[in-house]
């Protein structure tokens, strides 16, 4: 009889496997890459200096935060508009299916360039909004030859237009999750409604988040076409008033770069606490607390045979 | 409990139930045999009207499943009245269709919360009584996905007990589940219909039809070919079509 203790097999430590061409391939990359920094820190016309003295610049950082907000509205008037739209797009009702057919295919189907300068000539179009009963008295009234509507316009702009691609990520979402899941709260009793936002939505969201993720960093850059509009306050219409005004725009398009990036890493790092958050329960993999405990666990029973 | 007058179904072109006749009392368990393609799933879900019934007259509790008659004219029943109708039905389906982003717990207490808007603590302290009926009450926090078959349907049972049925609707619910496990779902069942519950169990599992059904009724290409005390059909099945499946069976 061999007890447990004695047949237990000592663990495996073996040698690991030598990789000497990717050390090779490695050296080699980062010679190249050591080259190019090399040529573009000692070339005079991309202005280093300019660009040092120009990055933390007021202007330039109140260019970049009006480009966080301009992003932020008009994803949110997406998302909002494109859950609406998706939701409309497979309701029983036909008259919903087909309104957002219809705005989808608009929206979708013409350049958001010329939608944002068609947004711009929207206050030449209409003087004045008006709230109030048609041919009857009027309660609000809103004019639109303001200056300071550019910025309000830009938002919807970008927002109409990304809320038709927002409306088709989010369907595609929906789609994804498996019938037998509208079958099993129907069953229980749920309306259609209920279903789709306490059983669909949130398994649909698995689906939905990372091509949102990658819409919300287009959009960042998107909104550098709003000087269509024309509204020039954000980030790059700023780095390009400043850069022509000094006739240096390389360095003033490199400090603009430099900010992008940096804001799209930021939302990186959001898009993977997202991603993790919506992706509970979908792996039978434990939690690093389960395991915890599990092995926990088995430590009480191997002290205690 | 449960009255199918001449019930017929069609997909379109495609006749899947024609004209099926049958009564359940209350309290009875009824287990519906036969190949795969007969109708006997289509005829469940006709039951909670999770599909629209094409001619005759299926009644559960003496309502009119679906419909509202008025004049002698059927009227279809607006969709929250026809929600109202399915709450007092269980159904338990084959792929069990637990929802995955939410604990075993989670899962029980979903439509009495949001459904029946029962309090919070009432509806997670029936919720662990029913995991604990269905032996599972150290399961409660674990994701569907951490569970195994066996387990993940009887978690489904528990959810759709969770209701407070009058009726009780299996889809094949041992179908997909590995033999080992079979036994489980099937003891769960059997609790169930020993303390009365009235049950329309769509089964292939014979020794569980011959043990606890009131009546067995064989279905084949969308009609009823023999029925009555399942002992006798399944001993001595009078039908051909009836012998070849149990033959195939055994």
């Amino acid at each position: 009889m061999v007890t447990a203790e004695e047949s237990a097999p000592a663990p495996i430590n073996a040698v690991p496997l030598r990789h000497p061409w990717r050390w090779a391939s490695a050296i080699v990359i980062l010679a190249f890459v050591g080259l190019f920094l090399n040529g573009v820190a000692t070339n005079e016309a991309y202005s280093w200096p300019t660009f040092w003295k120009y990055l933390f610049d007021k202007r330039i950082s109140l260019g970049a935060w009006n480009t966080v907000q301009l992003t932020a509205l008009a994803m949110l008037l997406a998302i909002v508009l494109g859950v609406s739209l998706a939701v409309m797009r497979l309701s029983p009702n036909p008259v919903l299916r087909s309104a957002s057919w219809v705005y989808i295919w608009i929206f979708r189907g013409t350049p958001v360039y010329v939608q944002l300068v068609f947004w711009g000539l929207f206050p030449t179009l209409y003087q004045s909004i008006q709230f109030g009963i048609p041919f009857g008295p009027s309660f609000v009234h809103l004019s639109l030859q303001h200056i300071s509507f550019y910025f309000g316009l830009s938002v919807i702009g970008l927002g109409l237009n990304e809320a038709a691609y927002m409306a088709e990520i989010i369907r595609a979402g929906i789609s994804s999750v498996p019938e037998g899941q509208t079958e099993a709260s129907t069953a229980l009793g749920m309306s259609w409604w209920m279903t789709m936002r306490r059983t669909i939505l949130p398994q649909a969201m698995r689906v939905i988040i990372p091509p949102t993720g990658n819409e919300v960093i287009s959009m960042l850059k998107t909104t550098s076409l709003v000087v269509a509009v024309p509204y020039t306050l954000e980030l790059y219409g700023r780095a390009h008033d400043v850069g022509m005004a000094r006739f240096e725009p390389i360095p003033l398009l490199l400090v603009a770069a430099t900010w992008y990036l940096a804001i799209t890493s930021v939302l990186m790092v959001g898009q993977f606490y997202l991603e993790r958050y919506f992706s509970r329960g979908a792996s039978r993999k434990l939690t690093s607390k389960q395991l915890e405990a599990l092995a926990q666990a088995q430590r009480v029973v191997g002290e205690h045979p | 409990m449960v009255v199918a007058d001449r019930v017929c179904k069609n997909f379109g072109a495609l006749k899947v139930l024609k004209g099926v006749t049958l009564t359940v009392e209350r309290g009875q368990v009824l287990c519906i045999v036969g190949p795969s393609g007969s109708g006997k799933s289509t005829f469940l879900r006709c039951i909670n009207h999770l599909e629209k019934v094409s001619a005759g007259r299926l009644y559960v509790d003496g309502q009119l499943v679906g419909y509202r008659e008025r004049g002698g004219k059927l009227h279809e029943l607006r969709p929250r009245d026809a929600a109202r109708q399915r709450r007092d039905i269980g159904m338990v389906f084959q792929h069990f269709n637990l929802f995955p982003h939410r604990t075993a717990l989670d899962n029980i207490v979903e439509a009495p919360l949001h459904v029946k808007k029962m309090k919070k603590n009432v509806a997670v302290r029936r919720a662990r009584d029913l995991l604990d009926q269905v032996g599972l009450s150290e399961k409660a926090d674990a994701y569907p996905a951490q569970l195994s078959g066996g387990q993940q349907q009887r978690v489904a049972i528990a959810r759709a007990l969770a209701m407070d049925p009058k009726l009780m609707l299996f889809d094949e619910p041992t179908s997909s589940l590995d033999p080992e496990l079979v036994g489980d779902v099937l003891n769960v069942m059997r609790d169930l219909a020993r303390a009365g519950m009235t049950m329309l169990v769509v089964t292939h599992e014979m020794g569980f039809a011959r043990e606890v059904a009131d009546q067995l009724v064989f279905m084949d290409d969308g009609v009823i070919v023999e029925s009555g005390n399942p002992r006798e059909v399944l001993a001595n099945p009078k039908h051909e079509r009836t012998q070849a499946f149990l033959s195939k069976l055994l």
